[in-house]
C-alpha cells in the first residue's frame, strides 16, 4: 500500500471512530429508545464520555508513532482534537441549555462554587483557543508560538478526566480508574521520553566537548 | 390478595383492584383521603386526566391539579414506562437502565420481614402476615431523586406506622433501621461491591410515624415490579429518594442512629436525613430546582420537605437543616 492509500486508510478509520458515537446517538433518538426517561442525563454523560475518550486518544498518537515510527498517523492528531472539542461543546450545549435552563446566575453558582463544575469548564475553556488556532493560517501565524499553546492540550485533559472522577457517585472501578490509568500513561511516556532526550543531548554536548579536548 | 381498602380517615372505600383503564375512578377515594387528611395527593380529576393520559386512553384536558397546601401543581403522573425502566438500585447494576433489565430472575415469592431490635413483639412476619391488617390505600406522591429529577408516582402500600405499631416499640426505640434482602444469585450488582451489602436505611421514629410514611407493596394498582423494590419498599416522599429503600427484609428499632448507608460511602454529601431542600445544596450540584422526568430541563422549583411541609415541617422545626442533611 503506497502512502496516499495508507493515509487516506487512516482518516477514513479516525473519521468513523470519532464519528461513531454521534451516530449512534442520533439513532438512538430517532430509531431507538428515545433516550428513556432521562434524555439530558443520558445526553451529558455520552458527549462528556466520548469527548475525554477521543482527546485521550489523540494524545495517544505521538507516543505510537514514535513507538512505530509510523509517521503518517500524526496526520490525524489535529482531527481527533476537533472531535473532541465538538463533543465537548455538545457537552456544554446540554449542561446549559436543558441542565441549567441558561440562567446565567445558576450557571455562574455552579462554576463559582463547585470544584466539580469549575474543573470541567476550565477544561474546556483551555479546548478552546485550541480549536480556534487548529486552521492552517493559526498554525502559520503562530509558528513556534502554536506549539507552546498547544501545550495546553495536557492540563486540559488532566482537568477532563479529574471532573470525569469527581463525577462519579461511588463506583470508581472500571471506567474512571480505567481513564486515570491511560491518562496517567501518556503522560508518563512523554515525561520519559523528555527526560531521554534531555540526556541525549546532554551526552552528546559533553561527547563533543571531549573531542574537541 | 388485599385490596379491599379504605381510607384510615374516611369511610369511602376504594374499589377491588382493577386494570389500568378504570383504575382510577377511585376518584372519591383519592379526593376524601387528600381532603380528609391534608395529604399532598393531587386534585382527583387531574389524577384521573393525567393517568388516562398517560396510559393511552382519551385524550382529555389536563386540568391543572392541586396539593392540599393550596400550591398549584402541574405535575403529570408519570407514565408506567419511565418509572419502572428509570431505576436507581444497584443490587441490579449501578444504570439507570440496569434494573428493569437485570431484575427477571429476582423471586420476591414468598417473602418474610424480621422485625427484631426494642420491640414487644419481635419475630418473622410474612409478607401477607405483615399486610393484612392494614387498609391498603393508593397515594399519588411525587418522588424526588437527591440527582435533581423527579416523577409523580401512584404507588399503594399501607402506612408504616401500622406496622411499627404492631412491632410496639420499647421505650428505648429511638430509631428503625431497615435492611434491603441480600441475594447475590438473583442481584447481580451484590456480586460486585459496588456499595457495602446490603443496603441499610433508618428514619427517627417520629419520621417513621409519620402519617406519610408508607410500606409500599405496588404502583399503577399492580404488585410492585422487581426493579422497583419488590415486593416491599419504603416510601418517604419528603426525603431523596434513596432513602426509601427497597426489597425490605428487616425492620430493626434501635437506640441510635443507624448509619446508612450512602453516609456510610460518602458522609459528606449525603446525611441520614436527606430531606428535599432546596436550600442545602449537594456539594456538586444545586438542588434548587429538579428536572421532572421524562423530560430535558431542569425547570421545576424543588419545594422544601418535597413539597410536604405541612404534614412533615413541624418534626424539624428545631433542627438546623444545613448541619442535619
Amino acid at each position: 500500500m503506497n502512502v496516499r492509500r495508507q493515509l487516506l486508510l487512516l482518516r477514513i478509520v479516525a473519521w468513523v471512530g470519532a464519528g461513531a458515537p454521534l451516530v449512534w446517538m442520533a439513532y438512538r433518538i430517532l430509531l431507538g429508545d428515545g433516550l428513556g426517561a432521562d434524555p439530558t442525563q443520558e445526553l451529558t454523560h455520552w458527549s462528556g464520555f466520548t469527548a475525554i475518550t477521543i482527546l485521550l486518544v489523540s494524545l495517544a498518537v505521538t507516543p505510537v508513532r514514535r513507538l512505530t515510527g509510523w509517521n503518517q498517523v500524526q496526520k490525524v492528531r489535529r482531527m481527533l482534537g476537533l472531535w473532541a472539542f465538538f463533543y465537548a461543546s455538545v457537552h456544554v450545549f446540554v449542561y446549559a441549555y436543558f441542565d441549567q435552563v441558561l440562567a446565567l446566575d445558576f450557571i455562574l453558582e455552579d462554576v463559582l462554587e463547585r470544584p466539580f463544575t469549575l474543573v470541567g469548564a476550565a477544561a474546556f475553556v483551555l479546548l478552546l483557543p485550541l480549536a480556534i488556532t487548529s486552521t492552517r493560517g493559526w498554525i502559520r501565524r503562530l509558528g513556534r508560538n502554536w506549539i507552546r499553546l498547544h501545550w495546553l492540550v495536557y492540563p486540559a485533559a488532566v482537568l477532563g478526566v479529574l471532573h470525569f472522577e469527581l463525577g462519579q457517585k461511588a463506583d470508581l472501578t472500571g471506567g474512571p480508574v480505567l481513564m486515570a490509568v491511560v491518562l496517567a500513561a501518556l503522560l508518563g511516556v512523554r515525561v520519559g521520553h523528555a527526560v531521554r532526550a534531555k540526556s541525549r543531548t546532554g551526552r552528546s554536548a559533553s561527547g563533543a566537548r571531549a573531542s574537541e579536548g | 390478595m388485599l385490596i379491599k381498602s379504605k381510607s384510615p380517615w374516611d369511610d369511602i372505600p376504594s374499589s377491588e383492584i382493577t386494570p389500568e383503564d378504570v383504575y382510577m375512578n377511585r376518584r372519591e377515594f383519592l379526593g376524601a383521603a387528600a381532603g380528609a387528611a391534608g395529604l399532598a395527593t393531587i386534585r382527583p380529576e387531574s389524577v384521573e386526566a393525567a393517568i388516562r393520559r398517560r396510559l393511552g386512553g382519551g385524550q382529555e384536558p389536563q386540568v391543572p391539579g392541586e396539593v392540599a397546601m393550596g400550591e398549584p401543581l402541574r405535575d403529570d403522573v408519570t407514565e408506567f414506562r419511565h418509572i419502572t425502566t428509570y431505576n436507581n438500585f444497584w443490587e441490579f447494576g449501578a444504570d439507570k437502565g440496569d434494573p428493569a433489565r437485570n431484575a427477571g430472575s429476582f423471586n420476591p415469592d414468598p417473602w418474610s420481614v424480621r422485625i427484631e431490635g426494642e420491640c414487644e413483639n419481635p419475630g418473622d412476619y410474612g409478607l401477607e402476615d405483615l399486610i393484612r391488617p392494614s387498609e391498603v390505600e393508593d397515594r399519588i406522591y411525587r418522588f424526588r431523586c437527591v440527582e435533581a429529577w423527579s416523577m409523580v408516582v401512584p404507588w399503594r402500600g399501607i402506612p408504616l406506622r401500622n406496622v411499627i405499631a404492631r412491632a410496639a416499640p420499647t421505650n428505648n426505640a429511638r430509631y428503625v433501621r431497615f435492611e434491603t434482602v441480600f441475594r447475590p444469585e438473583e442481584m447481580p450488582g451484590q456480586k460486585q461491591p459496588l456499595l457495602p451489602w446490603p443496603y441499610v436505611e433508618g428514619l427517627r421514629l417520629d419520621e417513621a410515624t409519620n402519617e406519610l410514611a408508607m410500606l409500599v407493596t405496588g404502583l399503577y394498582g399492580r404488585d410492585l415490579p422487581n426493579q422497583n423494590g419488590a415486593p416491599l419498599r419504603l416510601i418517604v416522599p419528603w426525603k431523596y429518594g434513596f432513602k426509601s429503600i427497597k426489597s425490605i427484609v428487616k425492620i430493626s428499632l434501635v437506640e441510635e442512629m443507624p448509619l446508612n448507608t450512602w453516609q456510610e460511602l460518602q458522609p459528606n454529601e449525603y446525611g441520614f436525613f436527606a430531606n428535599v431542600n432546596p436550600e442545602v445544596d449537594h456539594p456538586r450540584w444545586s438542588q434548587a430546582r429538579e428536572r421532572p422526568l421524562p423530560g430535558l430541563r431542569r425547570s421545576r422549583r424543588t419545594e422544601l420537605f418535597n413539597g410536604y411541609a405541612e404534614q412533615v415541617g413541624h418534626m424539624y422545626a428545631d433542627m438546623d437543616l444545613t448541619r442535619w442533611y
